[in-house]
């Protein structure tokens, strides 16, 4: 089977077809090409490591895209039991963008909730390719009212290139949609823990993608617009997403770094889908021991903790600025 | 009128106010609504709105609380707050020299103007967002002003009231924008929670990152006439759909007819019915 690959993965991927051209000869017994066999594994490790190793801010957002990087579906397969998923806004349809419901992490009970983007086609049509409208951040709203009622920490997964845009998600406001669930999301007596899996496309993402630990993995990207969009604003389309989301900061090295995320889950080289169910391992291990510890730590104070949190976000200066030249 | 007086256009006055400076130089302007010539003192007088069209041309953020609040009432907090360019953000030109040109055209340190003041008498808060400044967009500054003074509001026991302009979230900041939106939010759940109310006033243009947290998070929500109000750029729509949009796509009147607004006011009777609300609203 041909495997998706970006521009900068070609050369690995040839020498990998090569490869496995040869394994198959060697198999069929036709030549003694052992020797060859090992060089050519030698340099297929060396060229993953050069290709791999120090991704570009806009490689991750690839990555990030990869059509075959596990989704919310796989994450909900792998890291819980028992989920039994909740529907509709009650007041004009399922938005199934966005999805969630109970379930158990280990002897937890818990609430799932996350940007559902397709494994294929098929998926990606029925849920709008992780796009929601009003309605999907309405959802969104009931189930965290149900979490903080019923006393059930709320686990989200953020995976969107951002909300649809269209005529209907205006006329049905998806501005206050995300507004009242941002909101929601800040008074929360419950712990929240965020996984930002794959995309997180600017206030689309927001709406499900703060709490009280933020976790990334480490080739997902957070961004205040998509490098496109900014590229075509900024630079009137003259310059590259490329060199857009170089400046954006929107990895999750810097993330962390400006304090706005709390822990990074590592990814195997090449990317989460090389190796989904350790992935998966060690974005549990994250989520539990987040939880452990905000549940360790009182739920009284939760909300207030994360107000004072998010209220530390934000570089300015109070002084009179100093005279430049 | 003297025949110089065409000219003058050219000159420029640099004793003028930054307010005043938000009022293109000269005698007449053209309004972009009905293309009619208006004489700048009487359109002035009229709250710069267009007497034949009803056209609401953008003001700065010390003429808008100029024109809501009581004369000379208006106290500005946290007026030298400015942004620290905490990306290091190089654009087409660098952000830091856009900050400076913004400075430079508007007089103010950021797009947000924050303070106490009065309206018939009672005390509020009030937030105003000038579009002048890199297009009214909120960053770490603009979300700090506004968070802060919905929390002022709040401990205070008053209303905050908040007028908006802005292209939403300022993408020079990255993430650290995107987080004001949360902020923003929270704040107003607390002024909520305490019983307080809120108003907020939608202008034109309010899109994005500030339609998206506070500016609609109010009691009560208004806009002035034909204000562009939406979410997503209606370019980006277009762009996404491949369709035409309706010819009043995302204006105040259709958010008002698809139930996204309270209410749609003339700038001329802003202050009368924002008074009139926190009335009814206020202890």
């Amino acid at each position: 089977m041909k495997r998706f690959a970006y521009d900068f993965e070609r050369p690995l991927v040839q020498l990998e077809t090569t490869l496995d051209e040869m394994k198959r000869l060697e198999s069929a017994e036709k030549e003694d090409i052992a020797a060859d066999i090992c060089y050519l594994e030698e340099q297929i490790q060396k060229l993953r490591m050069r290709t791999y190793s120090k991704l570009t801010a806009w490689q991750k957002v690839q990555f990030a895209r990869h059509p075959d990087r596990p989704k919310m579906v796989d994450y909900v397969e792998a890291i819980f039991t028992d989920f039994i998923e909740l529907h509709g806004d009650r007041a004009f349809k399922d938005d199934s963008s966005i999805t969630g419901g109970f379930a158990r992490l280990d002897d937890e009970k818990v609430m799932i909730l996350g940007h559902q983007k397709g494994r294929n086609t098929k998926e990606n049509i029925a849920w709008n390719f992780g796009m929601p409208n009003p309605e999907g951040y309405r959802k969104a709203i009931r189930i965290m009212k149900l979490a903080d009622k019923f006393g059930l920490p709320l686990i989200t997964f953020v995976d969107t290139p951002g909300a649809h845009p269209g005529i209907g998600a205006e006329e049905r406001g998806q501005a206050v949609a995300i507004a009242e669930s941002i909101m929601e999301l800040s008074r929360l007596k419950v712990p929240v823990i965020v996984s930002v899996i794959g995309e997180g496309g600017s206030g689309g993402a927001l709406a499900i993608g703060f709490g009280d630990r933020v976790i990334m993995l480490e080739n997902s990207y957070y961004s205040v617009i998509t490098p496109e969009g900014c590229a075509s604003i900024l630079w009137d389309g003259e310059v590259s997403a490329e060199r857009a989301a170089e400046v954006l900061g929107l990895t999750a090295d810097k993330l962390l770094e400006l304090g706005i995320i709390d822990t990074i889950v590592k990814e195997p080289l090449g990317g989460a889908h090389h190796a989904p169910a350790l992935v998966a391992r060690n974005l549990k291990k994250e989520i539990v021991s987040a939880l452990d510890e905000l549940k360790a730590a009182g739920q009284e104070s939760l909300a207030d903790k994360r107000y004072e949190k998010l209220r530390s976000i934000g570089h300015y200066a109070e002084h009179l600025k100093a005279l430049t030249k | 009128m003297p025949i110089g007086d065409w000219f003058k256009k050219e000159q420029k006055d640099d004793t003028q106010s930054a307010a005043k400076r938000a009022v293109p130089d000269g005698v007449w302007e053209k309004c972009p609504g009905c293309n009619e010539a208006l004489f700048i003192k009487e359109l002035e007088r009229n709250h710069m709105v267009c007497s034949k069209c009803d056209y609401h041309f953008p003001i700065s953020a010390q003429m808008r609380i100029e024109d809501l609040t009581d004369h000379g009432s208006f106290e500005e907090l946290w007026a030298d707050m400015h942004s620290e360019d905490p990306l290091h953000f190089i654009g087409v030109k660098a952000y830091a020299l856009s900050l400076d040109k913004a400075e430079k055209t508007t007089g103010l340190k950021d797009a947000a103007v924050c303070g106490r003041a009065l309206i018939d008498g009672r005390r509020v808060a009030i937030g105003v967002i000038d579009f002048k400044f890199i297009g009214g967009s909120m960053g770490a500054v603009v979300g700090e002003k506004i968070t802060r003074i919905i929390e002022l509001a709040t401990e205070e026991k008053v209303p905050v009231i908040t007028v908006s302009s802005s292209g939403g979230a300022r993408m020079q900041e990255g993430m650290i924008s995107l987080m004001q939106m949360a902020k923003t939010s929270a704040a107003v759940a607390r002024q909520s929670a305490a019983g307080l109310p809120y108003i907020s006033v939608l202008a034109n243009p309010t899109t994005g990152g500030v339609t998206a947290s506070f500016a609609t998070l109010a009691d009560i929500i208004i806009a002035e006439p034909k204000a562009l109000i939406g979410f997503a750029g209606p370019r980006v729509i277009e762009q996404t759909i491949k369709q035409k949009l309706p010819k009043d796509f995302q204006t105040a009147e259709f958010n008002l007819q698809h139930g996204q607004i309270d209410m749609i006011v003339d700038r001329a009777n802003m202050k009368r019915v924002i008074s009139r609300l926190i009335d009814y609203m206020g202890s």
